[in-house]
């Protein structure tokens, strides 16, 4: 064999495990940690088994089915851990799957598909709120906690010790790996959907066009709304929050200019802007609305199709989007919400009526969050308040973190 | 499992133990001590003295240290224990959310070793 297809072979092989590990990772560690909880000692019999086929695979070739025969590498490799593990700390579910693995029990390539378990158990109530996006990411979709450290801005060794003692905790703490009972089930699936959201909102905040990894991280997030959707089809919040996101996602490249310089939504070019993902995304909130239970997520990916719209129209419904404030402010009065529906108010009908919706929040509330400024000072200035709105455009600058929006705001405030 | 609910009580809890526990609070304990043993989950509780009254021992470099006080110095301070036995961490959260120490203080939820551990330790 000459050199050449050698290496061919070898990133053939490659490229198969990269894919099986970005499909079936999840799946994988799923599988084998439902039963003994222990996500650690699944992760690390897995990362063996990618290391063997590595070696394996170009020499004997691709196996028919990779997925199980990575399974089966893991499980060997989980058993010999439990075989050298005292025995007298062997539980039942490790001594049942020592016993799964007699030769007779030959693997099946079909085995169940556990992540739903899986991503609740990483949001359990029991786990720190903080830690529900890190276990996500690294159970479900293999991210390593260097990066997972990097998104979340902490040491890498410092994450690594928090997502060691979250599954210590999963392992040993009495969670169970099932599906929530139907009373729980709304508030527990909510917590998936928020943590899921929040490696969103990562990627979108060190989107300062410095940081290349962020893309990835958003691309994460709604790799596994769409796992979550497959594995709970009939769940309008689920679809909702995958709206949300793909119509976001669509608007990614127009945020900002040619030169880095950030561009407000009302002043991108909806040329720019993804149209098959904003056909995708208007196909998931029309799915979800036909189920009539409507919620958070859907709310906020309503108000962003109808911006969306715009790309149609030529125009934005702004009285649309204030009445989707409006409702969600009723669900959950964040502060963020109360400070778009301002902003929508305000384009709906003039900057008084939008200073009205902003007045009544406490200024203690507002006096960290910079957009409660940036709007409070764009409308004062409509106003023609100069001065007011020069101040109100000094605390908005002072809190922004993005180079890009901070400028934008030092323009505005000329 | 087992489930050990630890009850932390504040300063003010503690003294009002003392002086003047109402009958309606009581009321409350001995009703949840009732639903636990209805329920067919409860294994084993117990009450403890104020902290103040609490000695802690070390043995360093073979000799004895004796301290006047608790283990540790925080502001709330364990007052009693109960021990349950149930399926989940999610059963164990529910009755520690009912239990009456939860809205006077702080409940903290921690499983039992398991018994083949517990069994090493004992013999």
């Amino acid at each position: 064999m000459n050199k050449g297809s050698q290496e061919d072979i070898q990133s053939a092989v490659g490229r198969t495990i990269e894919r099986v590990a970005r499909e079936s990772y999840g799946r994988l560690v799923a599988y084998l940690s439902v039963h003994t909880h222990d996500l650690a000692s699944a992760e690390d019999a897995l990362s063996e088994a990618l290391v063997s086929a590595l070696k394996a695979w170009p020499r004997d070739g691709l196996p028919q089915n990779p997925e199980a025969w990575l399974l089966t590498a893991a499980r060997h490799s989980l058993i010999d851990v439990i075989r050298h593990q005292r025995v007298v700390l062997a539980s039942e579910p490790t001594l049942a799957l020592l016993k799964e693995n007699s030769p007779e029990a030959n693997l099946s390539t079909e085995f169940p598909d556990e992540r739903l378990k899986l991503l609740f158990v990483c949001a359990h109530p029991a786990i720190d709120p903080a830690m529900h996006t890190p276990l996500m990411l690294q159970t479900v979709l293999g991210l390593d906690a260097g990066r997972i450290a990097h998104a979340f801005l902490v040491p890498p060794k410092t994450m690594g010790q928090r997502l060691f003692r979250a599954k210590t905790k999963i392992r040993d703490g009495g969670i169970q790996f099932e599906i929530p009972q139907e009373r729980d089930l709304a508030e527990r699936l909510d917590a998936v959907l928020e943590a899921i959201y929040a490696a969103f909102g990562i990627s979108w905040d060190d989107m300062f066009g410095i940081d290349p990894r962020g893309r990835d991280l958003a691309e994460e997030a709604i790799w596994l709304a769409r796992v979550l959707l497959q594995l709970m089809p009939s769940e309008a919040e689920v679809q909702g929050l995958l709206a949300l996101m793909l119509h976001s996602e669509a608007r990614r490249s127009a945020r900002r200019a040619l030169d880095g310089r950030y561009v407000p939504l009302s002043e991108q070019d909806p040329k720019q802007w993804s149209l098959p993902l904003i056909e995708e995304a208007e196909r998931h909130l029309a799915d979800a609305f036909k189920r009539g239970r409507s919620g958070r997520f859907q709310l906020e990916a309503a108000i962003q199709s109808v911006h969306s719209e715009r790309a149609h129209t030529d125009r934005t419904d702004w009285a649309a989007i204030a009445l989707f404030y409006e409702q969600q402010v009723r669900i959950s009065p964040a502060l963020g919400t109360r400070v778009g529906y301002a902003a929508a108010v305000a384009e709906a009908e003039g900057p008084e009526a939008g200073l009205a919706v902003l007045d009544p929040i406490a200024p203690d509330a507002g006096s960290h969050y910079q957009p409660y400024w940036a709007v409070r000072a764009h409308l004062l200035q409509r106003l023609g308040k100069k001065r007011e709105a020069a101040d109100a455009y000094d605390r908005a600058i002072g809190l922004a973190k993005d180079p890009a929006v901070r400028e934008f705001l030092l323009q505005k405030r000329g | 499992m087992q489930f050990a609910l630890m009850i932390h009580h504040t300063p003010e809890e503690f003294a009002m133990r003392k002086n003047d526990y109402s009958d309606s609070h009581l009321g409350a304990w001995r009703a949840y001590y009732k639903a636990l043993v209805e329920a067919g989950v409860y294994v084993g509780a117990n009450a403890l003295e104020a902290p103040e009254t609490g000695t802690t021992v070390r043995l360093k470099e073979g000799k004895r240290r004796v301290q006047d006080g608790p283990y540790a110095e925080t502001k709330e301070q364990l007052a009693g224990f109960i021990i349950l036995e149930l399926p989940s961490i999610d059963a164990a959260l529910e009755w520690a959310a009912r239990c009456p120490g939860a809205s006077i203080g702080a409940v903290e939820v921690r499983p039992l070793a398991p018994e083949a551990m517990r069994r090493g330790f004992t013999g």
